[in-house]
């Protein structure tokens, strides 16, 4: 009977080659060495791809397409169908997963001098799968066709017609007309299920491919450097010497790494569950905020930072320029140390990137450029920024409130921070700077002086030059310092004025 | 034989070619004019108030959805003087908002501000806002509308 059966499998073995299949790609032979922690990430990107293929496809069993329905299929999965909200949490956190471990691997390839002699094309290949890679994550945020995607392709629309001479062509070809609709939905649908999965799958073939063909990279000894006339001999010595084959030997670490991926994943989507679907993709509902998904808020953080006068440039043109130091960089750099040890300017290089990407990161989520728009209408103004001030000081404060100053100055850490918080004002401004900035604006900040009756400015000018906490000095006119304070400095109110020693 | 073979390949390439190529870039071929679109009665929009109104996108195609509703700000400065500005902040498209108190938009995304005439105020928009082209035929107003407004096509 045992007989039988091994004679079947030898029979099913030598039509479909398994064991020559096998040989040839996981039982190949790595560098002992290459059996490391670091070595993972790469293992680590391709099955958070899997995954997102599995819960992609199914996704697709009930998702529609259509700029009319699309948004009432994300809510039937939200909230009718079983387990259709856990897989939208496991797409979303699958998302993020192989965004997050795609570009540690690319650090530690990077790090490690992988992409030197002879592996440049794995490295290209490799930044060809970065670019597909946010291509997906970006027309996947479109297909999840809420208000936030409608108004991020807004910004897409706004960004490709800054390019010179063809924008407009290439807007149309972007929303498959001149407006965003239905033929917008479906062309990114089929970007993101079918053109650019397929390849994805295409080249990480070529990437694999590159791997068993030039092998995989050894762990850098610092002080060794890479010839390209000697490089491949002792490549050969060491698989020779210390090469032991993938599986089993050196395929743990992967193996638990997947493991805790998986963790992570199934976590993320239990504990925070699928991202929106936000308010419905209706143009003329414009009580919005639109902020795109976290892998594209640096961006929407550098559109806001960049001097206006350089931003079509650098939006335009730095892609490019970086697009094309990533591509080039095996070949201006393809020999000599590995070792991050020694290689100071990439540690460097590394560690500026991460610390930009974070703090942009940081400050997209905040948006402290934005106007906070419901600021006028619902923030408080603390007690002791009204307490004890005349009835003209008051509707001073009044105004401040009602003319909407609030969305773009808080008092106190309360409302907008796009402008200067008010609550210290009159210890910065005189009178006089008070009522030229609130009728010239300047400074980024719109002139009132049309909006304003001159009772109004007196009586926020009034009501500004008494916000000044602890009854700090006033601002004073430097022309004349020892004019007394009757005119430029802050009539403090005598209830808000602490002597010292009392609380 | 083999040339044959390689040229007859190379005609159905083409051949091939030019149907996909026409169809992939029929938004280009046929580009659609602008088209007047009726935003409502003159007397719907009272004097010295700036208005969000909306209009159907002229292509509409039936699968849209809520997509086709085009919202405007329409301000009647007084008799039958308007302007009509694009919804889209002319930063990065984001829908600017109108606030009668200030007479302000204020743009929800980076801080761009502009006056109630559309003039550019404060923020990194790059200039005021997108007006629509408009007239008003019996006691209607119409706007030429029909694409989503860019630097690159100002509507």
């Amino acid at each position: 009977m045992i007989e039988k059966l091994r004679e079947i499998a030898l029979w099913v073995d030598d039509r479909l080659h398994i064991t020559k299949l096998f040989e040839s790609t996981a039982g190949h032979h790595v560098p002992k060495s290459s059996g490391s922690w670091f070595y993972v990430f790469g293992s680590g990107t391709l099955l958070c791809f899997i995954l997102q293929i599995v819960t992609g496809s199914l996704l697709a069993f009930v998702y529609v397409p259509s700029a009319a329905e699309a948004y009432n299929t994300l809510n039937y999965m939200t909230y009718t169908q079983s387990f259709a909200w856990f897989l939208r949490g496991m797409h979303n956190y699958g998302s993020i997963f192989m965004c997050t471990i795609m570009v540690l691997h690319m650090t530690q390839v990077f790090l490690f001098g992988a992409y030197k002699y002879p592996r440049e094309l794995t490295w290209v290949s490799g930044c060809v799968l970065l670019y597909l890679t946010l291509g997906m994550a970006f027309t996947g945020e479109v297909l999840r066709f809420d208000q936030d995607a409608y108004w991020g392709l807004g910004i897409g629309v706004a960004l490709v017609g800054r390019v010179p001479l063809i924008g407009e062509n290439l807007i149309h070809l972007m929303l498959g007309g001149p407006i965003i609709g239905g033929a917008t939905l479906s062309r990114f649908f089929s970007l993101h299920v079918f053109l650019i999965p397929g390849m994805l799958i295409a080249t990480i073939s070529m990437h694999l491919r590159l791997v068993l063909a030039k092998g995989i990279n050894e762990f850098p000894r610092p002080g060794h450097l890479v010839q390209r006339e000697t490089y491949e001999q002792e490549y050969e010595a060491i698989i020779k010497k210390e090469g032991v084959p993938f599986f089993p030997k050196a395929i743990s670490k992967d193996l638990i790494f997947a493991a805790l991926v998986i963790f992570g994943i199934l976590f993320c989507a239990a504990v925070f569950g699928p991202n929106g679907p936000s308010g419905t993709p209706n143009p003329t509902e414009i009580d919005t905020v639109p902020r795109p998904d976290w892998p594209f808020m640096w961006i929407f953080s550098v559109a806001a930072l960049l001097p206006p006068y350089l931003e079509t440039v650098i939006l335009l043109v730095s892609p490019v320029i970086f697009t094309i130091i990533l591509f080039l960089l095996p070949f201006f750099s393809g020999t000599g140390e590995k070792s991050a040890t020694r290689r100071p300017i990439a540690v460097i290089i590394v560690v500026i990137i991460y610390i930009s990407l974070a703090v942009l990161t940081y400050l997209g989520q905040m948006s402290p450029w934005s106007p906070d728009m419901q600021a006028w209408t619902g923030d408080v103004t603390p007690a002791k920024y009204l307490v004890g001030r005349s009835p003209l000081e008051l509707q001073g404060a009044i105004i401040v409130q009602y003319k909407q100053c609030r969305n773009c100055h808080a008092i106190e850490g309360i409302g907008g921070h796009r402008g200067p918080d008010l609550a210290n004002v009159g210890t910065r401004l005189t009178r006089d700077q008070l009522t030229r900035q609130v009728i010239q604006g300047g400074g980024n900040m719109p002139a009132y002086g049309q909006n304003l009756s001159p009772e109004q400015v007196s009586a926020l000018v009034a009501y500004m030059a008494t916000l000044a906490p602890n009854a700090d000095q006033a601002a004073r006119n430097s022309t004349f310092p020892g004019k007394p304070a009757s005119e430029s400095a802050p009539r403090i109110p005598k209830a808000r004025v602490k002597s010292p020693g009392s609380s | 034989m083999l040339k044959l073979g390689l040229a007859l390949n190379v005609l159905a390439g083409a051949l091939v070619s030019l149907p996909l190529i026409g169809y992939l870039f029929s938004v280009l071929i046929e580009k659609m004019e602008l088209q007047w679109i009726k935003l409502g009665a003159v007397s719907s929009f009272p004097e010295g108030e700036t208005r969000l109104a909306s209009y159907q996108n002229p292509y509409r195609l039936s699968w849209d959805g809520a997509t086709s509703d085009i919202p405007c700000w329409v301000r009647r400065l007084t008799g039958n003087k308007f302007e009509v500005f694009a919804i889209n902040c002319t930063h990065l498209g984001c829908p600017v908002r109108w606030f009668s108190e200030s007479k302000l938009f204020m743009c929800p995304c980076h801080g761009g501000v502009f006056y109630q005439d559309g003039e550019h105020a404060a923020g990194p928009p790059p200039r005021g806002l997108y007006k629509y082209q408009i007239k008003i035929e019996k006691g209607d107003l119409y706007v030429k509308g029909g694409l989503i407004p860019s630097l690159s096509n100002k509507v």
